[in-house]
C-alpha cells in the first residue's frame, strides 16, 4: 500500500468519524446545528479525498470528467432548489425523494461495477453487487411511489389489487432465483430482468400502504437506502460508504421500530396489507353518553383562566395549515400567565417528528414541545387539554382489550381536569372507531375548522380577558 | 494472517451498525425529522461511489450510468444538508425577539403575579 493510499484511507476514517459525531450532536436541539455542520465537513472531506484518488490515478478520460462534473452540478442544483423552496408540510415527500435518488445511485454503482467487471466477478463480490442492485432498485421505485402518495399525485388510500401478494412473492422469487443464476453465469440481460423485477416489487410493496402508515414506510425506505449504500461500499471496496450506509441503516431501523410501536402495529403487518386489515377486531359497543359542545367565548375564558394548558396537535392541524394560529393562541395565553406546552405523539404527522418541525416553523420554542412519555404524567396537573386534529392517539379505549387500537400508546388527555376538542365533525380517525374521549363529561367539543377556531379563540381571549 | 477483504468489510459494517444504534437511540423524538434528513444527507456519500465509476466508464452506457449516478447522489447530498440546516435553524429556545408580541408579553407577564414558571423549561 502506497503512502497515498494510507493518507486517503485515514481521510475516509476522519470523514466517517465526522458522520458519527454529527449524529451524536443531534441528541439535543441546542447542538444539532453544529452536528449538521460537522457532518457536512465530513462529507466535503470525503468527496475531496475521492477527487484526489481520481486525479492521482490519472485514469479518467476527458469524457469521464465532463460526465461526472456536469452530472454532479445538475444534481446539486436540483437538490439545492428543492431544499430551499420546500414547504415544511411537504418535508416527508422531499425526504422520500432523497431516499429514491440515494437508492437509485447506489443501484447504478452496482450495475456499473457488474458490467465493468464482466466475467471476472467472483461469487462473493456478485452477491454484494446483487444485494446493492436489488435493494437500491426497490428503494428507488418504492420511495417514488411513497413521495407520490404524500404529494397526492397518487391516491393515499391503500391500493390493493387481487393477486398482489402472489405478484410480490413471484417477483421476490424471480429476483432471488435469477440472482443465484447470474452469480454462476454472468449475464447483463439477466441482471436487467432482476432490476425490472426489483423496481416492480418496490411499486407493489408501497401501493397497498395507506397515508396514515407513511411514517413507518419512509423510515423503512430510509433504512433500505442506507443498506443499499453500504452494499455499494462493499462493491467498490470503500469503507466510507460502508460506515455511512450502516449508520443510516441503523437510524432508519430504529425509527421504523419506534413508529410501528407508536401505531401498535408490526412492520410485517403494515407492509403486507393496508390499514385495518389483519388485526381488525369487531368493535366493542360504543360508549353511551352525550356530547356537549362549547362556544368560542366559553372556551376562551376556560383557557385564559387556566394555570396550565396542554395543547395536543394532530395531523389535522397540519392539514388545516393552522400551526401559526395555534402558536398565536399559545402566545396570547402565555401573556396572561398561562403555562403552555405541547404534547406530541410520535406519529403526529407524516414522518417521524414531523409535528415538531411544523411547530418550530411557527416559532414555538422547542422547550415547549414535549414527547409522549414526558408529558403524560403532566396531564393530571393540566387545567385544560386542548386537542386539535388528533383523534385515535387520544382515545382511552386503547387502554382496554378488545378494541381496534388496544395496546396503542396514547396521550393521557382524559387525565386533564377539562378537555376541549376542536374538530370539524364527529368523524372517525384512521382506526374507524368512536373516540370515548368525546363523551367524557369533562370534554367539550368545539365544532369548527382548526384554523378558524384558533383565530376565533385568540380573538375571544384578547377581547374578553384583555 | 491477512483477512479476506469481504470479511474486513463485513466487520466494519456490523460495528458501524452498532455505533449507529447507540448514537441514534439518544436522539430525542423532537428531532426525528431533522435526524432522518441528516441521515439522508449522510447516505449521499454514495456520491464518492458515483465519482469512482465515472473513472472506469468507457462506453455510452457506462457514461449514462455514471451521469445519472452522479446527478442522483449530488442531489441527495446537497439537498439533504441544506434542508437539514434549514429545519434545525427553526428550533429555537425562544422565538426571535422582535418577531412576535411574545417578547413584550414576557415583560408584561413578569409584572403581574404569576405562579407559573414561564422561563425555558430546561
Amino acid at each position: 500500500m502506497s503512502t497515498f493510499d494510507w493518507v486517503i484511507q485515514l481521510i475516509y476514517v476522519l470523514a466517517a468519524s465526522c458522520f458519527v459525531l454529527g449524529l451524536h450532536l443531534m441528541n439535543t436541539p441546542a447542538t444539532a446545528r453544529r452536528g449538521n455542520q460537522v457532518s457536512t465537513a465530513g462529507m466535503i472531506t470525503a468527496v475531496a479525498a475521492t477527487l484526489a484518488i481520481i486525479v492521482h490515478g490519472n485514469l479518467i478520460s476527458t469524457t469521464g470528467w465532463i460526465v461526472m462534473i456536469v452530472g454532479a452540478l445538475v444534481g446539486s442544483a436540483a437538490g439545492l432548489y428543492s431544499a430551499r423552496t420546500v414547504q415544511m408540510t411537504a418535508m416527508p415527500q422531499l425526504v422520500s425523494m432523497f431516499n429514491a435518488v440515494g437508492g437509485g445511485a447506489a443501484a447504478l454503482v452496482g450495475v456499473h461495477d457488474y458490467m465493468d467487471a464482466g466475467a471476472r466477478v467472483s461469487a462473493t463480490t456478485s452477491v454484494t453487487t446483487l444485494l446493492d442492485v436489488i435493494i437500491g432498485a426497490v428503494t428507488f421505485s418504492g420511495s417514488l411511489i411513497a413521495a407520490g402518495k404524500l404529494q397526492g399525485v397518487i391516491t393515499s388510500a391503500p391500493v390493493v389489487f387481487p393477486g398482489a401478494r402472489v405478484l410480490n412473492a413471484l417477483l421476490a422469487v424471480v429476483a432471488v432465483g435469477l440472482g443465484a443464476f447470474v452469480i454462476s453465469t454472468p449475464s447483463t440481460w439477466v441482471l436487467l430482468i432482476i432490476i425490472v423485477a426489483a423496481l416492480v416489487f418496490g411499486v407493489s410493496m408501497v401501493m397497498p400502504i395507506g397515508g396514515a402508515d407513511m411514517p413507518v414506510v419512509i423510515s423503512l425506505l430510509n433504512a433500505f437506502t442506507g443498506t443499499a449504500v453500504a452494499m455499494a461500499g462493499f462493491v467498490i471496496g470503500n469503507w466510507a460508504l460502508i460506515i455511512a450506509g450502516a449508520l443510516v441503516g441503523a437510524s432508519g431501523g430504529i425509527l421504523t421500530k419506534l413508529m410501528a410501536d407508536a401505531m401498535n402495529r408490526s412492520i410485517r403487518n403494515i407492509v403486507v396489507g393496508g390499514f385495518g386489515t389483519g388485526d381488525a377486531v369487531a368493535a366493542v359497543a360504543g360508549p353511551g353518553g352525550s356530547v356537549q359542545s362549547i362556544a368560542a367565548d366559553d372556551a376562551a375564558i376556560q383557557l385564559a383562566y387556566a394555570s396550565k394548558v396542554i395543547i395536543v396537535p394532530g395531523y389535522g392541524l397540519a392539514a388545516a395549515q393552522a400551526q401559526h394560529e395555534v402558536a398565536a393562541l399559545a402566545d396570547e395565553l402565555e401573556s396572561h400567565g398561562v403555562e403552555v406546552s405541547y404534547a406530541i405523539h410520535p406519529v403526529a404527522g407524516r414522518m417521524p417528528g414531523h409535528m415538531n418541525v411544523l411547530l418550530a416553523e411557527a416559532n414555538v420554542p422547542y422547550p415547549q414541545l414535549k414527547e409522549m412519555d414526558d408529558i403524560n404524567p403532566e396531564f393530571a396537573r393540566a387545567d385544560v387539554a386542548l386537542v386539535i386534529g388528533a383523534n385515535d392517539v387520544t382515545n382511552p379505549a386503547a387502554r382496554r382489550a378488545g378494541t381496534a387500537i388496544s395496546g396503542m400508546p396514547i396521550l393521557d388527555v382524559d387525565q386533564a381536569k377539562s378537555i376541549i376538542v376542536i374538530k370539524r365533525s364527529m368523524g372517525h380517525g384512521y382506526a374507524g372507531i368512536d373516540n370515548e374521549l368525546y363523551v367524557d363529561p369533562k370534554t367539550s367539543m368545539y365544532f369548527a375548522d382548526a384554523k378558524k377556531a384558533l383565530t376565533e379563540l385568540t380573538a375571544a381571549v384578547k377581547t374578553l380577558v384583555g | 494472517m491477512t483477512y479476506p477483504a469481504l470479511l474486513v468489510d463485513v466487520t466494519i459494517f456490523v460495528l458501524a451498525l452498532w455505533v449507529g444504534f447507540e448514537v441514534i437511540s439518544k436522539v430525542p423524538a423532537t428531532l426525528h425529522t431533522p435526524l432522518m434528513s441528516a441521515a439522508n444527507s449522510i447516505h449521499g456519500i454514495v456520491l464518492a461511489g458515483a465519482m469512482l465509476i465515472a473513472v472506469t466508464a468507457d462506453n455510452t452506457v457506462g457514461y449514462v450510468i455514471a451521469f445519472l449516478a452522479a446527478a442522483f447522489a449530488a442531489a441527495n447530498v446537497v439537498g439533504g444538508y441544506v434542508v437539514t440546516g434549514r429545519m434545525l435553524k427553526m428550533f429555537r429556545r425562544r422565538p426571535a425577539l422582535p418577531a412576535t408580541p411574545a417578547a413584550t408579553a414576557v415583560v408584561a407577564g413578569a409584572a403581574e403575579p404569576s405562579p407559573n414558571g414561564k422561563g425555558p423549561a430546561a
